[in-house]
């Protein structure tokens, strides 16, 4: 568990004031693909409340048209997802309920990242990208999502913390899956 | 099963029982589709494009409409045209970009050359062929058979002899204008496009699109949410109407709980955004009296356009058309429609709202999509539980939005089309 400690949900185990000394440029690209598959698991193992936890009070999460730049902004261009961090709270509860009727029954979900890259920024934060399939499978339907997802991250209280998540999905439609319902 | 005499009715109406009844096979069956291909899909007016996505000279789309390769542009005058996407000498997909702006259009196979008004420039080899080759109309590329606009609503037709669509419009045009008229300087479409599919008829996404009767335990998980985000505000709801516009078109019209861009504004807006929707209501009356101010700001509604035209007026303007693929998955385009020259503040207001609610990733939608896939599935009954009921509020004199006169409207026409086709035109006679 040597990297554990830049983990949210792992902070427990791990050191947190030698991290919090420690720059964002010393954070390795291993450290942030286990940041990476414990967001997925979360993702998968349907603990979204969990999940939430590793965004920053200031979060956005965004997944634009297929059709826009993948810097557009949705202030002016419609998006598929444009969440703050209060509406992705309400995403989180909404999915969680019986009345989300589109994922209740909870779809099952594989979260596959690859591809990881690190950049830092002159703010200390972390820029890193990485390529998405995601799979949901519920009433005997398997749906694929394809894309390439860009971070930003920031260290709070020794642990990595998503501050933006954008989503660019592959191809020109969402067809045949039609509904982006869960957490890509 | 002869299509033209089904065994069973494809609609049961019983006025004096209040009874309205529809055939579950009018979803399930492929020779109900082919049957609509040739006698709803290819002899009413269908919606292409708004004239705002082409803003310029050469500005084009291409766009598949109604099972048709589309390109739709605007001349060097300003004219806009649509074109059958196919070229003259053998077939192939002119212009094979989904956007962009032109000059001109080649062919990549053989490298014909054509104009913005789809005429022939030039093609390779011309000393091959006869002097008199680019002065014969089988040269160019074919325009629709119909093209005709409504306030920047651009539809095709491919029925020679329809009905101009202004009067095909009927009483549909009038809520039209009441969308249009939010803004003196027209609406346009705002960049980015929701493209996505549901594995359903199509039908059932028509009768979706205008059904009230759905929200309140569809979109319980929505309700919850707009709750919050508009800090608690009293959850405002009028009594809204449904109505019969004519020719199939329907519309329910009335107060919800949401917020407006033009122009209701909620408490979640703040001070600052308060000022800004009073005056755009101030505007409005000046222009339109108290009367119609009033219906064109505070209140919403779905107008639909038969046969595939969903305009939802609501806390953002959707624009939504939609196409069979087959019997039981349809592809579904939507965009968000916006005055032209609202404030930043308005236009980002506006996309939230829109978000919230619409889409893929919205917080309805979605639940949308899994009523009707379920319908769908459930259909797989329909030879031993063969028919619908919409005869919700047939014992009012004035149904509430609540209820299903519009989707009696939609199904009286279609019923009346697929089965006492006119003769003439590309009606098919009955075998």
């Amino acid at each position: 568990m040597e990297q554990a400690d830049v983990l949210a949900s792992g902070g427990e185990q791990c050191d947190q004031g030698s991290l919090r000394e420690r720059k964002m440029s010393e954070v390795t690209r291993s450290q942030v693909e286990d940041f990476l598959f414990e967001e997925a698991d979360l993702l998968d193992s349907w603990r979204l409340p969990e999940w939430l936890t590793l965004f920053t009070e200031d979060a956005e999460y965004h997944v634009p048209c297929m059709d826009l730049p993948a810097d557009a902004s949705p202030d002016d261009s419609l998006f598929y997802i444009a969440d703050d961090r209060f509406r992705l709270g309400e995403r989180v509860k909404r999915l969680m309920k019986r009345t989300a009727h589109v994922e209740y029954p909870h779809s099952r979900t594989r979260h596959l990242f690859s591809n990881t890259r690190v950049k830092t920024r002159e703010d200390s934060d972390l820029d890193v990208s990485c390529v998405f399939a995601t799979y949901r499978t519920k009433d005997g339907v398997t749906d694929v999502y394809v894309g390439s997802s860009k971070y930003r991250m920031r260290q709070v209280d020794g642990a990595l913390k998503i501050r933006s998540k954008r989503c660019l999905l592959d191809g020109d439609a969402l067809r045949p899956s039609g509904r982006i319902s869960i957490i890509l | 099963m002869n299509s033209q005499y089904p065994e069973e009715p494809a609609i049961i109406v019983d006025p004096r029982r209040n009874v309205f009844k529809v055939a579950r096979r009018n979803f399930v069956d492929p020779e109900i589709l082919q049957l609509e291909q040739k006698r709803v899909f290819e002899r009413n007016w269908i919606y292409l494009g708004h004239g705002s996505e082409l803003a310029k000279p050469g500005d084009f789309v291409t766009r598949n409409v109604a099972g048709r390769s589309i390109l739709f542009t605007r001349e060097a005058s300003g004219k806009p045209v649509a074109l059958l996407n196919t070229c003259p000498h053998r077939g192939m997909q002119v212009c094979r970009e989904r956007k962009g702006n032109a000059k001109s259009f080649q062919c990549f196979y053989h490298g014909w050359i054509f104009g913005l008004d789809g005429k022939l420039r030039s093609q390779p080899g011309e000393d091959s062929y006869d002097p008199d080759f680019k002065s014969r109309e089988t040269s160019h590329m074919i325009p629709v058979p119909r093209f005709e606009g409504y306030r920047d609503f651009y539809f095709v037709c491919f029925d020679a002899e329809v009905q101009p669509l202004v009067d095909y419009l009927a009483g549909a045009r009038d809520f039209l204008d009441v969308i249009c008229d939010q803004s003196e300087e027209g609406m346009a479409i705002v960049k980015g496009t929701h493209e996505y599919s549901v594995r359903a008829n199509w039908k059932l996404l028509t009768e979706n699109s205008i059904d009230g009767y759905h929200a309140s335990t569809t979109h319980a998980s929505y309700f919850d949410i707009l709750m919050q985000s508009n800090g608690g505000a009293a959850f405002r709801s009028g009594a809204g109407r449904g109505y019969d516009l004519g020719n199939g078109h329907a519309v329910i019209q009335g107060q919800a709980p949401w917020g407006r861009p033009v122009a209701d504004w909620i408490p979640a807006w703040g001070e600052e955004g308060k000022k800004e929707i009073d005056e755009i209501y101030a505007t409005l009356v000046r222009k339109h009296g108290e009367e119609r101010a009033f219906r064109i700001a505070k209140m919403g509604r779905n107008l639909f356009i038969y046969p595939n035209l969903i305009i939802n007026d609501i806390m953002a303007i959707v624009v939504r058309t939609y196409y069979p693929l087959a019997p039981d998955y349809m592809n579904v385009t939507s965009w968000a429609l916006a005055p032209k020259s609202e404030s930043e503040w308005s236009r980002k207001y506006r996309l939230n709202n829109f978000l919230e609610f619409l889409g893929p990733g919205g917080f309805a939608t979605p639940d949308d999509a899994e009523a009707l896939e379920h319908c769908q599935r459930g259909f797989s009954n329909y030879k031993d539980v063969p028919y619908s009921d919409i005869s919700k509020g047939m014992n009012k004199d004035q149904p509430s939005s609540n209820d299903e006169l519009q989707m009696r409207a939609f199904w009286t026409q279609w019923n009346k089309q697929m089965f006492s086709p006119p003769a003439g035109s590309n009606a098919i006679k009955a075998a």
